[in-house]
């Protein structure tokens, strides 16, 4: 057997599952959306209507969509530079030479990204339970008013928020980690004998030495977040008064509790052009800024 | 600041860092070991007064978890070995054997990266309903196969066998081996720590995967553990122990897998992350 020959061998399980389960049902899903298939069509294809960019048409006068939209856009906009600024912390401290036992806290903090979703936001309910919560109970005895901080439309999207943050930082804090002892000491050894200041080092050498792996770092966690389904799924079920409903969230129901696939679909493609828009978006700042630099 | 100071910042800071991740977990645990309705009570107990299994024999007995868990074990195994296999073949053939668009099918995959995995799930729910593999193991499976670490184990296995010296592989040409003897006896040996890698990111992410399962598993008795405590705690929203306890049983198994083989997973992570 040639090498050609063995090459498509190799390569036909996984292209085989890709194709399969991958490529034809995302081009699917464009045609989905492109059509009026609900729980008529389901029952009977006969029922299947072509509606061409309704779906879309309908979506965008629909307050709920931009509601969720909204929604995701806040979890993105707040929870992403919170999370990367928490795990640029976590990684600044595990790499001064003065930390202490660095593999038991590298480990402890990176904890929370191996769990599993669903289970720890059901320690995240009981911990910010109303009556029987530790939080409140902590904030009481600081002369706090018990907050309902689940079931307060207010507070329930910064709580999944934080959830988020302390679920993923990890994450990101291991890579960060790592471009950080790329950085030659050298070069702070310099700025030393130059007198220049933690701050100043800082500034100057760590920053603009991170500064591609913080953009890489940047878009793939934008890209995950926009993806926001499991948190409020578990923890706030979308409530309260659907102030944690995220389009994804929004694409579920609609698909898999309503049986409107042909709008779901459109919801799913709605949100996978806003999140190629915004990161590509990103990409073009961030390698401009680079070759100013 | 002197740097006795600066340490003590410094540790403190890491100390709080890892009571702040380590305690809702350590918390979990404790809850578990109480009795029904111990934890509805202020001040909320820290440790169980009357430590007892009660909860854990109650999830085993009446709530199905043992059936959830052993699904779990199942169809992450069945995952992590499926791409695995899909994986390795695919990514030694775009590192290591010549053929024509290579580069261009490799460069596709890639881009296939940007699109999310959620983009698919309606028509492949609709899919697998025509096929009849709705609510079957196999409905979760195959497509977990291709989305949860499909072009990213590509990716990982082509970077790793690249290193490996072209020679190597040509002396064994020279001496007549075949092209399928050189991949087992010479190449699989060596791709095995990166082997280990992929196996246990796979697993850990099939393990904790919910969207895709909670969707195509309709029935109780295909339920992961994630989908089936989801849907035990919409029922027992103010039983904290049970809850607890099923949280355990859920992310307990990860922990331990992820503390075993640690070293193999942060390679993976990083080896990952440079994509970019």
């Amino acid at each position: 057997m040639n090498r050609s020959s063995t090459a498509w061998l190799f390569l036909t399980p996984a292209l085989l599952v890709l194709g399969v389960f991958f490529l034809i049902p995302v081009l699917a899903g464009l045609l989905l959306s492109l059509t009026d298939y609900d729980i008529y069509a389901l029952a009977d294809i006969h029922n299947l209507r072509f509606v061409g960019l309704h779906n879309y048409w309908e979506l965008l006068h629909r307050p709920l969509f931009w509601a969720a939209l909204g929604h995701t856009l806040y979890f993105v906009i707040v929870g992403v530079p919170l999370s990367i600024g928490v795990s640029l912390g976590a990684a600044l401290l595990l790499n001064s030479p003065l930390a202490r036992a660095r593999a038991f806290f590298r480990t402890a903090l990176f904890a929370p990204v191996v769990t599993t979703v669903v289970a720890v936001a059901v320690i995240w309910r009981y911990l910010f339970n109303p009556k029987y919560g530790v939080v409140n109970f902590v904030l009481a005895h600081l002369g706090v008013q018990p907050v309902d901080w689940l079931g307060d439309p207010h507070w329930a999207m910064p709580m999944i928020i934080l959830f988020a943050v302390w679920k993923n930082f990890g994450y990101n804090m291991i890579i960060l980690l790592a471009g950080l002892q790329a950085i030659p000491a050298e070069l702070y050894e310099a700025a030393r004998i130059d007198g220049a200041s933690a701050w100043r080092q800082f500034r100057h050498i760590t920053l603009p030495s991170l500064a591609p792996i913080l953009l890489m770092v940047g878009i793939l966690t934008v890209a995950g977040y926009f993806q926001l389904f499991a948190e409020p799924y578990v923890i706030t079920e979308g409530g309260p008064l659907q102030s944690t409903v995220s389009v994804l969230y929004l694409m579920y129901d609609e698909g898999f509790k309503y049986w409107n696939m042909g709008t779901a679909s459109a919801v799913a493609f709605l949100l996978f052009v806003i999140m190629f828009g915004v990161t590509a978006l990103m990409w073009r700042v961030g390698e401009a800024r680079e070759s100013l630099a | 600041m002197s740097t006795r100071t600066a340490s003590v910042w410094i540790n403190g800071a890491l100390l709080i860092g890892a009571a702040v991740t380590l305690f809702p977990l350590l918390w979990m645990l404790s809850v578990s070991f109480m009795q029904p309705g111990a934890a509805s009570s202020l001040p909320p107990p820290v440790w169980p007064a009357h430590a007892t299994f009660h909860n854990y024999r109650e999830l085993f007995e009446h709530a199905g978890m043992g059936r959830y868990f052993a699904n779990s074990v199942f169809i992450s195994t069945a995952i992590t070995l499926l791409s695995l296999v899909c994986n390795t073949l695919a990514g030694y053939a775009f590192a290591k054997l010549r053929f024509a668009g290579r580069e261009k099918l490799f460069a596709a995959l890639i881009g296939g990266l940007v699109i999310p995995a959620q983009v698919a799930m309606l028509p492949l729910f609709l899919l697998l309903k025509y096929v009849g593999l709705v609510n079957t193991y196999a409905g979760v499976i195959l497509p977990s196969t291709a989305t949860v670490f499909g072009i990213v184990g590509i990716f990982l296995v082509r970077q790793y066998t690249r290193g490996i010296p072209d020679d190597l592989l040509e002396a064994a040409r020279v001496d007549g081996a075949g092209e399928l003897r050189i991949f087992v006896q010479i190449v699989l040996p060596l791709l095995k720590p990166i082997l280990v890698t992929l196996a246990v990111l796979t697993f850990l992410t099939a393990w904790n995967d919910f969207m895709w399962p909670l969707i195509v598993l309709t029935g109780q008795q295909h339920y992961t553990l994630p989908v089936g405590l989801a849907s035990l705690s919409r029922e027992h929203v103010q039983d904290f122990e049970l809850m607890m306890a099923g949280a355990v049983i859920t992310v307990v198994p990860v922990l331990i897998l992820f503390l075993a083989l640690q070293r193999y997973y942060i390679r993976g992570l990083l080896l990952g992350s440079v994509k970019g």
